[in-house]
């Protein structure tokens, strides 16, 4: 019944409790943490491994990418050359002003302000969402020039560019065709982006719930801060994305 | 057998009870089980699950060796054979190897062995168990609608252009069963990172710790990996993306990169929580330090490193470069050397030990022959010019399974009799357990020797049908298949006996030196009444003899 413990140092339960009491405990903090401290850091460091795992996720797209790219490295640049610069240049904007609320929300989570804790994560979805639109023009763009891989698929454009008024060079009909794997990638590796940015704002919408409700303005910031992390890395793998799909070696000799 | 020949100290059975409050009695109904945090519950989820499964992939494996007694096709058509096996890996891979050892004992012990109430996040491990759940339905689902016939390894194109089964369905299976392992490891490395005890250094976590710690991380790193693949083999069934297609472009040979780049460090999620209970088993079981602590702590990490730059020897026979096959070949023979090291030292930790032969022992005796000789076969087959020859033999068949049976699950089952006086309070029929170790071992090596020598005369695993003259090899091994299986039943019926029947255990009925002893069998839900500060290192049996000689209380 007695469940010995193996202290032989003078710990005794008093100055455990006593440690306890020097800080008002949160009502968040979990009892199988010794300290608020400990529970933060463990929460923190998950988040990393979390993002580790992601980092492996979109490795294997990025992988394949790189793989391909070298294989078939004239039909990867003329279909990137059909990818939107400006589009893109914009959304990469759109997407760092994200991330910069969101810091900025981090940061009011612990200073504890709530106003502007909420209004820097709507303003964070927003530009989020702003993202995301200009993500469904570019793709509506592919469909209707039936750039997305599949049944409907065409390389018409591709094999002769000139009759769609394209100042590329002709691709061989066997290349043309490998134009649907660099679409294919480019749609997986946005694609799965894109979900990511769906599954935070989601989250976003959960977070400025609880932060209405005060729950982020008494010290206990974790969720906003590992958020946060989340957030700042799908910023970041759209900051690798960028310059892979759209900018790397547009006009060859 | 005499008594004097055991260190098995049960209390005074006529005075001897249970704890009144336990972490299995603390809350009662199954939904206080089904919404459980505590990770000793989920512990017993996870074993309940995968015992259900184990036993679903015996029976296919039994199935196999029953359709190989006879060289005619006779019991089942060729695509239902080969859906057995496929159905037989799934299940044994997904749903019992990777999650046997780390998600039931692992979760059971890591928080007690280091010293804390819990896991980092009670919440995602309960979340872990029901995608394991979730996963494993999507499996049976597809094993019910008509079943699969790639074989576990999905490989493309066959799985993405020449099959009418149910690819998807599977996949998708194993694809969340890939995220609960991924919360298990993550879990796993946070607690072990943040949550250690005062005074529970690195060096003197058991070695258990290390073991699933470097585990957790192939799992971590690992397991996404797969879960892209996956992704791809569906989107490249259900829309043709081509990008495993060779007619649009796509490579074949990048699904078997990325595929192997999981599952040959899988292969290592497998086998290092095995090699940590055999650790913890061999040193308690022969009353000594393990010898080289350090040494078998990083050998675990060193297998965990070199297991990813290995993957390419899965592919040899399937047009890689010779450099690079070369290079592989090179780095596969090194990865055999920090598994050397762990079975030397656990040879020397038994040099002049005061061994005893208790059923976990002889399950950790059973490992030792059986993985060194897993093991070795291993290194043949990353040997270049063996492998050509031997590849996609049952030589492979063999030397997998010495790995993996002969290994882990020896492994595991030396792990859950150590660990079941702790876990449930109670001891097993200490004779009967000893006649199923050692039934399990022969029954064994009656199913798997026969297997090395078909496979080096040339029998190709995956038909079911073979020349006449490999018959006489193939009723060995069905025939020790048979007794295999009796060896597996006869702990699920003692075990099960034990929980109403067995002996009261007692705290630390082996005299071991782990934290989870020092505690109350079942533990309390909290594990620890007050955190305890540790001032020894792991395996000191001069201070638990101290300890056991300065205290006063009666055991009971």
């Amino acid at each position: 019944m007695d469940n010995v413990t193996v202290a032989t140092h003078p710990h005794t339960h008093e100055t455990a409790v006593a440690a306890e009491h020097q800080h008002v405990a949160l009502p968040q903090h979990r009892h199988h943490f010794e300290t608020e401290e400990q529970q933060r850091e463990a929460g923190t460091f998950g988040m990393w491994l979390f993002l580790l795992t992601e980092i492996m996720f979109f490795g294997g797209l990025f992988f394949a990418y790189l793989l391909y790219r070298n294989w078939y490295n004239p039909a990867f640049v003329v279909s990137s050359n059909q990818l939107s610069i400006p589009l893109g240049a914009a959304n990469t904007a759109i997407l760092i002003a994200s991330g910069f609320f969101m810091a900025l929300g981090v940061w009011a989570a612990e200073v504890r302000k709530k106003g502007l804790l909420l209004l820097f994560l709507v303003l964070t979805t927003v530009f989020g969402l702003a993202f995301l639109g200009i993500k469904a023009v570019e793709y509506h763009e592919k469909w209707e020039k039936h750039h997305i891989p599949g049944a409907s698929f065409d390389v018409s454009q591709f094999i002769n560019p000139q009759a769609y008024g394209l100042k590329e060079k002709p691709l061989a009909p066997d290349m043309a065709q490998k134009t649907q794997v660099f679409f294919f990638l480019y749609f997986a590796m946005t694609g799965m982006h894109a979900f990511h940015m769906i599954i935070g704002i989601v989250l976003l919408f959960w977070l400025m719930w609880r932060a209405n409700r005060g729950e982020f303005s008494s010290g206990y910031v974790a969720p906003i801060e590992n958020f946060g992390l989340y957030w700042h890395f799908v910023d970041i793998v759209w900051i690798f994305l960028f310059p892979l799909l759209y900018l790397i070696n547009r006009h060859p000799v | 057998m005499s008594a004097t020949h055991t260190i098995l100290n049960l209390p005074d059975q006529r005075t001897a009870t249970l704890p009144k409050r336990t972490y299995i009695n603390n809350e009662d109904g199954l939904l206080s089980w089904l919404f459980t945090g505590d990770h000793k519950r989920i512990a017993m989820l996870y074993l309940i699950s995968i015992t259900f499964f184990f036993f679903i992939g015996g029976a296919f494996a039994g199935l196999i060796r029953l359709e190989l007694l006879t060289p005619q096709p006779d019991l089942v058509a060729a695509d239902t054979y080969n859906k057995f096996f496929s159905m037989h890996g799934i299940v044994m891979i997904f749903l019992f190897l990777v999650p046997s050892v780390p998600a039931t004992l692992g979760n059971f012990l890591i928080p007690i062995m280091i010293g804390t109430k819990d896991l980092a996040f009670p919440k995602i491990n309960l979340l872990s168990w029901y995608l394991y759940w979730i996963g494993g339905l999507f499996t049976l689902a597809a094993l019910v609608l008509g079943g699969v016939d790639t074989g576990w390894t999905f490989t493309t194109p066959l799985s993405t252009h020449y099959l009418n089964t149910h690819v998807v369905t599977a996949a998708t299976g194993v694809f969340i069963i890939g995220f609960s392992s991924i919360f298990t490891g993550l879990n796993f490395i946070v607690t072990i990172h943040r949550m250690r005890a005062p005074g529970m250094t690195w060096f003197r976590m058991p070695l258990f710790c290390w073991s699933n710690y470097a585990a957790s991380i192939l799992m971590v790193l690992g397991t996404p990996v797969l879960a892209i693949t996956l992704v791809l083999v569906g989107l490249e069934r259900l829309v043709g993306i081509g990008v495993f297609d060779p007619t649009k472009g796509g490579d074949p040979l990048l699904f078997q990169h990325l595929f192997w780049f999981y599952s040959h460090p899988a292969v290592y999620i497998m086998i290092l929580p095995g090699m940590g209970v055999i650790s913890e088993v061999i040193s308690t079981f022969s009353r000594k330090r393990v010898f080289g602590y350090t040494a078998v702590a990083f050998s675990s990490v060193a297998i965990a490193l070199f297991g990813f730059f290995v993957w390419a020897h899965h592919m040899f026979i399937m047009g890689v470069s010779n450099y690079s096959a070369l290079v592989f070949s090179l780095l596969t023979m090194l990865v055999a050397v920090p598994s050397a090291i762990k079975i030397f030292n656990w040879a020397f930790t038994l040099q002049k030990g005061s061994i005893t032969f208790e059923t976990p022992m002889l399950y950790a005796f059973g490992f030792l022959g059986l993985f060194t000789i897993g093991g070795m076969t291993g290194v043949f087959l990353g040997a270049l010019g063996m492998d050509i020859h031997l590849t996609e033999t049952y030589f492979i068949v063999a030397h997998f399974h010495f790995v993996m049976v002969g290994g882990m699950l020896m492994a595991f089952l030396a792990g859950v009799h150590f660990w079941w006086p702790k876990m449930t309070g109670r001891m097993y029929p200490e004779s009967l357990s000893k006649l199923a170790a050692v039934t399990t071992f022969i029954g064994f090596n009656l199913t798997f020797l026969p297997q090395f020598i078909l496979g080096y005369l040339g029998m190709p695993r995956r038909y079911h049908a073979y020349p006449q003259e490999f018959q006489v090899l193939n009723v060995l091994s069905t025939a020790g298949a048979t007794v295999l299986g009796v060896g597996y039943m006869l702990p699920l019926l003692y075990l099960a006996w034990s929980l109403k029947y067995g002996a009261i255990a007692g705290n630390n009925p082996w005299q071991a030196t782990g934290l989870e002893w020092q505690i109350q069998s079942p533990p309390l839900t909290e594990n620890f009444i007050e955190i305890p500060i540790v001032d020894h290192e792991a395996y000191d049996y001069e201070w638990l003899e101290h300890k056991t000689a300065q205290e006063v209380t009666t055991v009971g």
